[in-house]
């Protein structure tokens, strides 16, 4: 099961309270555990990466491990401690501002 | 007894705040999608209670809701509790919040760049709605305006938005460019006497007239004169801040250009300027009293680097013949120490006997006027920047 934190307005958006579990097929990867997220909670579609391309939006960041892993390629996989559920994905809206 | 309903966008959620016909004890509510700006929100005139709004944050982009209460509850159109979460070929639902551009070739012309500050070519890139403008005749049916500049239109109660690329593809599209603001499509006016015909208003390109129901597109800029452009006469380009109309005399159009008050009798095929004796005529917001269509509201600020009143003072002129003679209303409003500003769209007139006129400022005051203009009362005075003000008028 994989483990997911969004930020508050997301969790809102998502009608969730706390983290997110996910059941994800196949390798974990960015792409394979946001395509899991959108498909379980579709409001969120659009709002972490664009509907068409895919990208990351520019001020959301994804942090695994204390690690900032917003550059890696969406297929990269995510470390084993996300993959195993001892560890969450975080979603981050990036600090702007003071 | 009729009542009011004021819906009020602002940078930290939207506030829907409720009298009776007599407009003086109100009732606030919300915030709604609080921390979120919500540029507009509007109501079906065809159906009160159905509700759109626009709700966005530069971090996670656009969100589209809807509410079938008057505001009490709110939905994200195609993601309803209990709907499958995926189609059957397993794409995830949740379009409502998915604009993206024509660039089709049916469409007649795919185009993909804009002017840019700099003056070089840029591409087209979707940010956020600006405009909510529902149909007159369908509940379903509702317009975005949006930026980057463009015209988008749901028929079936925003789950699904397709944009109506005549516009962009009528052929002045890479003269466009944003103004300080952004490059967006702000003002939609749907003609009420010819259902085929739609005003829309860009910044900064100009004004844009379409008499087959959105296909077909044209500029209705003559007359319009811009001093900071390279050429002021020019056919696009300018940035013009709003438009008004009135129902009954839908080819009379009254606009607050970046400087000027413009008038147009003719639907916009030309304009003349009506600012006569304002003391600017800078400014953001137009709006035209609901019975009256030759008595037209103005709120003039200093100038374009600075977005506040004149001499401290909060004014809203007002013109009974149709502009060129404006007089000052300030009655209840602060005559001293006023730095606020009035955007675009944060003005609104009701459709009672006697005409309300509602707006909003930048310090988070909604003011409103009963007695169409001459006194005028706080609703509230802290909420946050005021972005929106739409009003109905409920049975």
């Amino acid at each position: 099961m994989i483990r997911v934190i969004l930020p508050t307005h997301l969790r809102t958006l998502a009608r969730v309270d706390g983290e997110v579990e996910l059941h994800v097929e196949g390798p974990i990867t960015q792409r394979s555990v946001l395509d899991a997220l959108e498909a379980r909670y579709p409001a969120l579609c659009g709002t972490i990466r664009d509907h068409v391309t895919l990208q990351r939006r520019a001020f959301v960041r994804f942090f695994a491990c204390e690690e900032d892993i917003s550059h890696e390629p969406p297929e990269a996989p995510l470390p084993d401690a996300v993959a195993s559920g001892a560890e969450p994905f975080f979603v981050v809206g990036a600090i702007a501002g003071g | 007894m009729s009542r009011v309903r004021v819906l009020v966008g602002t940078r930290k959620g939207a506030f829907i705040l409720t009298s009776d016909g007599k407009r003086e004890n109100w009732e606030v509510n919300g915030p709604h999608f609080a921390g979120w700006e919500i540029y507009h929100l509007k109501g079906s005139p065809v159906d009160p209670n159905r509700l759109y709004t626009s709700q966005s944050s530069g971090w996670f982009g656009q969100i589209i809701q809807r509410s079938s209460d008057g505001g009490k509850t709110w939905e994200q159109p195609g993601t309803k509790p209990g709907e499958p979460s995926t189609t059957p070929d397993g794409m995830p639902m949740g379009e409502s919040n998915k604009f993206v551009y024509d660039t089709s070739p049916e469409s007649g012309k795919p185009l993909t760049t804009h002017q840019w500050y700099d003056g070089t070519q840029h591409p087209w890139e979707f940010k956020r709605v600006w405009h909510l403008e529902p149909s007159l005749t369908d509940p379903d049916t509702v317009y975005a305006g949006v930026e980057d500049a463009a015209l988008f239109r749901t028929t079936d109660g925003a789950q699904t938005w397709h944009e109506l690329a005549g516009l962009r593809g009528h052929g002045t599209g890479p003269k466009w460019q944003p103004g300080a603001g952004g490059m967006c499509l702000h003002t939609i006016l749907l003609d009420p006497s010819d259902p085929g015909r739609i005003f829309i208003a860009i910044s900064a390109a100009g004004a844009f007239r379409t008499d087959d129901a959105g296909k077909t597109w044209r500029p209705i800029n003559r007359g319009l004169s811009s001093q900071y452009i390279p050429d002021p006469n020019a056919e696009v380009g300018h940035c013009v801040h709003r438009i008004a109309l009135n129902r009954s005399r839908p080819n009379v159009l009254f606009m607050q250009k970046h400087w000027d008050v413009m008038r147009s009798d003719d639907a916009g095929d030309s304009w003349h300027e009506v600012s006569g004796n304002l003391p600017t005529d800078f400014g953001f917001p137009i709006d035209v009293h609901a019975h009256e269509p030759d008595t037209v509201y103005v709120v003039p600020i200093k100038s374009d680097a600075e977005h506040y009143p004149m001499d401290g003072k909060l004014r809203v002129y007002r013109s009974r013949t149709g502009g060129q003679e404006w007089e000052a209303l300030t009655k209840g409003l602060p005559q001293r120490d006023c730095y606020v500003n009035v955007l675009r769209d944060a003005m609104a007139v009701d459709s009672l006997d006697s005409c309300g006129v509602y707006f909003g400022t930048t310090g988070g005051q909604v003011y409103a006027s009963a007695d169409a203009g001459d006194s005028w009362a706080p609703i509230v005075r802290d909420l946050p920047p005021v972005l929106s003000v739409e009003v109905q008028t409920l049975p």
